[in-house]
């Protein structure tokens, strides 16, 4: 039964998105001109999934720990780590495969850490996350001794910069790991497993599930999509800057999941609605950028569309919004479409 | 010539040797605000270097962005009896209480990089920089570049709200503004980082025709800059050229874009806001000399005919 992925295509969050990008379109006309330069696409559209990549990735972890009623504050400081660690790598000369695989490891180094004191130790995720998102920046800043260390690396710069088909390098690594995570929660039991422990986490234990180690790994994996976001980020700006790259972007990632539907309160989940949830913030940043606001308004504008997003999409407004366009209410037909999907 | 030259070389030579006889054994306190920029790293290290130059021993605080900790850390000085105290004050409110016990205890105490609110008798000096001066020398390096040819400026402020975006936006306003043939047509906060910066340039080249109507760029920090000159790269412009870019801090990368050709002109905050103080306290406490309450340090202007290369190996072991 395809039935499901129809109603997808009209989610809250889809509409959302496209409502904005028509918003961007109409304060600046050319938001929609893709051009081709350079051997490849070239535009304001091809900005927002090209600088909506990183939060998109961190999102998708953070999806998964949402998921189990956690949450990981630590992403932006794991980011500025494994920028940290690239970066150093690159200077030093260290071969490609360990530039690329030892930021990764450290990412899930930090990863396994949150979720040692989640899972573990039972320590709530919000302080024991808290404790990296912290002490992380300051491993951050130790390794690149408070200095932006630059490197000219052409596979970092290329992972940050280049581009695969014509699309940026970063949406393309954002695209497959949706893709990956998507499939491996549903295809497979592990998606049911998650929201089963989202849901009731004794209620899992008592059914033989092995939580402990699923939350071990999920906040591995999280670590693991910071730390990519972090080598993207490093490898845009040709550089690791400890203090600011992923700063507030843990924030960004938490936003994007609960635009895209993920309940704080864990269960139901989708990690396609979080990257179109990250699509959508990157979308307003954009459209902040090209419309000529002064900037003493971002953050105004920012909060308002938010504001309304959520509001459109909330328990008691959606329903009666799909009342009056004739459908289904939204609760049990996402439900439906994410089981089966 | 020969012996004007020699009476000022040995003139400097005994004013030399006075303040270092006389600096040989003074112990000064540091409280800095952290290390969250390179400029900041940068002027902790010239700081020492000044110290040390000067035969003083340095004893350094760092507070972490904390005024709970500088406050600690001035009363630390005081209980160890130091011959004087810098600060680089983190806020400008709150140090009253502190200061006073200073003052009761005898030691001068200088400030740093940033003004206080408090009365003026509670410090020897301030050395800081000018920030709206800064703005008005990238400002007319531009007016004089450009001369009467028309001239759109997109500009890249730090963070929305801070003292430096303000003053360092003021002062270019400024000196552009007798001039109609430049304007200012698009203005967004890159929040001082190079990330944001790059993106924030990517939109800019977007909205103004693919970047063909752009003819300078006004960055409030080099970080930002350096961000933003990828991005008229990756737009297929040539920066330096078809942009020109100007920035202000002279931090070592501006220097290696520049060294390239990929950037026109920076304006210097330098790091070291120690040797004048340290300067005016030789001078107080050999005679007792009070200095000026506010020093204003040089917002010198580097262009590439200023030996990029060569400003870029003498900062780069700075700690930026």
């Amino acid at each position: 039964m395809r039935t499901p992925s129809v109603k997808r295509l009209l989610s809250p969050q889809l509409v959302a998105l496209l409502g904005v990008l028509l918003f961007n379109w109409i304060v600046f006309p050319g938001f929609f001109d893709v051009a081709w330069r350079d051997g490849r696409l070239f535009g304001s559209l091809i900005d927002v999934i090209n600088r909506g990549a990183p939060v998109a990735i961190l999102s998708i972890g953070m999806t998964a720990i949402i998921a189990t009623r956690g949450v990981d504050l630590s992403v932006g400081a794991v980011m500025a780590v494994a920028g940290a660690v690239a970066a150093t790598c690159a200077v030093t000369g260290q071969p490609v495969i360990i530039m690329l695989l030892a930021p990764l490891a450290v990412g899930m180094l930090c990863g396994l850490w949150n979720g040692f004191l989640v899972s573990i130790l039972s320590i709530q995720p919000f302080v024991a996350t808290l404790v990296l998102m912290v002490a992380g920046r300051g491993v951050a800043q130790l390794i690149t001794e408070g200095s932006i260390v630059t490197f000219n690396d052409p596979v970092l710069i290329f992972i940050g910069t280049g581009s695969f088909l014509g699309l940026p390098m970063p949406a393309v690594i954002a695209i497959a790991l949706m893709v990956g995570a998507h499939l491996l929660v549903r295809r497979t039991a592990i998606g049911l497993f998650i929201e089963a422990i989202g849901v009731n986490r004794s209620a899992a234990n008592f059914t033989a599930l092995r939580s402990r180690s699923l939350v071990l790994a999920i906040y591995a994996f999280g670590g693991v999509c910071a730390a990519i976001a972090g080598t993207i980020a490093a490898g845009d700006i040709r550089g690791a800057d400890a203090n600011n790259t992923g700063l507030w972007l843990e924030l960004d990632a938490i936003l994007a999941v609960v635009i895209g539907g993920t309940s704080l309160m864990g269960g139901r989940f989708s990690i396609p609605l979080s990257v179109v949830g990250a699509l959508i913030i990157q979308a307003m940043n954009t459209g902040i950028l090209v419309s000529g606001f002064p900037p003493e308004f971002n953050l105004i504008v920012k909060a308002g569309l938010i504001i309304i997003i959520l509001v459109l999409q909330s328990a008691k407004l959606a329903p009666a919004l799909h009342r009056i366009f004739k459908q289904r209410p939204v609760k049990p037909s996402i439900q439906t479409s994410e089981k089966t999907g | 010539m020969n012996i004007f030259r020699t009476l000022a070389l040995s003139a400097s030579m005994m004013v030399l040797g006075c303040s270092t006889a006389l600096a040989a054994n003074l112990t000064i306190g540091f409280s800095q605000i952290g290390s969250e920029s390179g400029w900041r790293a940068a002027e902790t290290s010239v700081t020492k270097a000044e110290a040390e130059k000067r035969g003083i021993k340095l004893k350094f605080a760092d507070a972490q962005q904390k005024q709970e900790n500088q406050i600690k850390a001035i009363r630390g000085f005081i209980a160890q009896g130091v011959d004087a105290i810098l600060v680089a004050p983190v806020v400008a409110t709150g140090w009253e209480n502190v200061l006073t016990e200073a003052k009761e205890a005898k030691i001068p105490v200088i400030l740093l990089d940033r003004g206080i609110d408090a009365p003026k008798d509670l410090y020897l000096t301030s050395v800081a920089s000018d920030q709206v001066k800064e703005g008005r020398v990238a400002g007319e390096w531009l007016v004089k570049t450009v001369g009467s040819k028309p001239c759109k400026v997109v500009e890249l402020q730090g963070t929305v709200g801070s003292t430096p975006a303000i003053n360092r936006k003021k002062g270019f306003e400024e000196a552009i503004a007798g001039q109609k043939n430049i304007s200012i047509v698009r203005s967004q906060t890159g929040d001082f980082t190079r990330a944001k910066g790059k993106e924030v340039m990517e939109g800019f080249l977007k909205a103004e025709n693919g970047g063909k109507d752009i003819c300078a760029m006004y960055a409030h920090n080099d970080d930002m800059a350096v961000g933003g000159i990828q991005a008229i790269k990756d737009a297929g412009l040539k920066p330096g050229k078809d942009i020109l870019v100007v920035s202000i801090d002279a931090v070592p990368d501006i220097f290696q874009a520049m060294a390239a050709g990929e950037a026109n002109a920076t304006v210097e905050l330098t790091p070291n806001m120690a040797g004048p103080a340290l300067d005016a306290l030789a001078a107080f406490l050999k005679d007792k000399k009070q200095p000026e309450k506010f020093i204003i340090t040089e917002s010198k202007l580097y262009t590439p005919a200023d030996d990029p290369k060569g400003e870029y190996e003498r900062r780069k072991g700075l700690g930026y």
